[in-house]
């Protein structure tokens, strides 16, 4: 695969995030913060109810990447959060080649990286290089 | 910070792992396939070191885990602390750097200091306290496989939506 400049990848990572993707989440990851899986906690805390972990969102993130760019290719991937994911919430991700050298017979391609929810604002933002 | 712990990386977790970002890729769950031969075998999901967490001992986010006397205090509200604590802790960024591979069967050595900490107004919830962590994934050979730096950011009230 070679790719250029300009060139765009998007894909929906999950839809209609529900509390079990969030639990599922927490169990593998090991992050139990109850603010992810206790309502009256969260409400506690002042939100309106759980939300996923800023984790989640790069995780499901991260697969748009490997998926486009190969699973063995990245070499950084870095995100700011940028708002939080609640149960109900489509999320798209999609990537933007902002970058290319060639470097030893390989492309070195950076790719600007925002996901976005079902209104179109953002939740992560960041960037990725993958060597390909 | 946390002495360094030993994360031993196992076949099941990372498949358990990459289900939870709902990554069905076979180069992280299928040894037999030709895509997890090319790469040396089955590696991991981008994000998969957060799973450390299962193994660092002092681990604040899981005040469930049965353990032998009182729990951690949460990492957000201690000196030198990153990422998120319980309540007005949140994670804010989070950058991978990927030097080798991480493959099951592999024993990395988890070793995190502090970076650097600096203070903003938000916009909405009032002064908000960022710090820095910085943690390194070495593998049993000492071969620095992934540099994560995760900043936390304390806010004086919940953030509003």
């Amino acid at each position: 695969m070679k790719l250029k400049v300009g060139d765009t990848h998007e894909a929906v990572v999950v839809e209609n995030v529900n509390r079990t993707h969030i639990v599922k989440y927490a169990g593998a990851s090991g992050d139990f913060n109850p603010l992810h899986h206790d309502d009256t906690f969260a409400q506690k805390a002042g939100y309106p109810t759980v939300f996923a972990h800023g984790m989640l969102s790069m995780g499901l993130t991260g697969k748009m990447l490997t998926d486009w760019l190969g699973a063995a290719n990245l070499k950084k991937y870095g995100v700011r959060f940028t708002r939080q994911v609640f149960p109900g919430d489509t999320l798209t991700a999609k990537g933007e080649v902002t970058e290319v050298q060639e470097e030893g017979g390989k492309q070195l391609v950076t790719v600007r990286v925002v996901t976005v929810n079902q209104n179109g604002e953002s939740v992560v933002e960041g960037q990725a290089v993958a060597a390909i | 910070m946390a002495e360094g712990f030993e994360f031993p990386v196992d076949r099941t977790q990372v498949m358990l792992f990459a289900r939870s970002v709902r990554d069905i890729n076979p180069a992280f769950w299928d040894p037999d396939h030709p895509d997890t031969k090319a790469a040396g075998g089955i590696i991991t999901p981008p994000t998969f070191v957060q799973c450390s967490a299962h193994w660092q001992p002092d681990y604040p986010l899981d005040l469930t885990r049965p353990r032998q006397g009182p729990p951690p205090a949460h990492r957000g509200d201690a000196p030198g602390g990153g990422g998120g604590g319980l309540g007005r802790g949140l994670h804010a960024e989070q950058h991978y750097e990927y030097h080798h591979p991480i493959h099951p069967g592999d024993t990395l050595t988890v070793t995190t200091r502090p970076g650097n900490r600096w203070e903003k107004e938000g916009r909405r919830g009032g002064k908000l306290m960022f710090s820095e962590s910085i943690t390194e994934y070495r593998n049993q050979a000492g071969v620095l496989c992934v540099t994560a730096t995760s900043v936390g950011v304390q806010t004086e009230r919940a953030v509003e939506q």
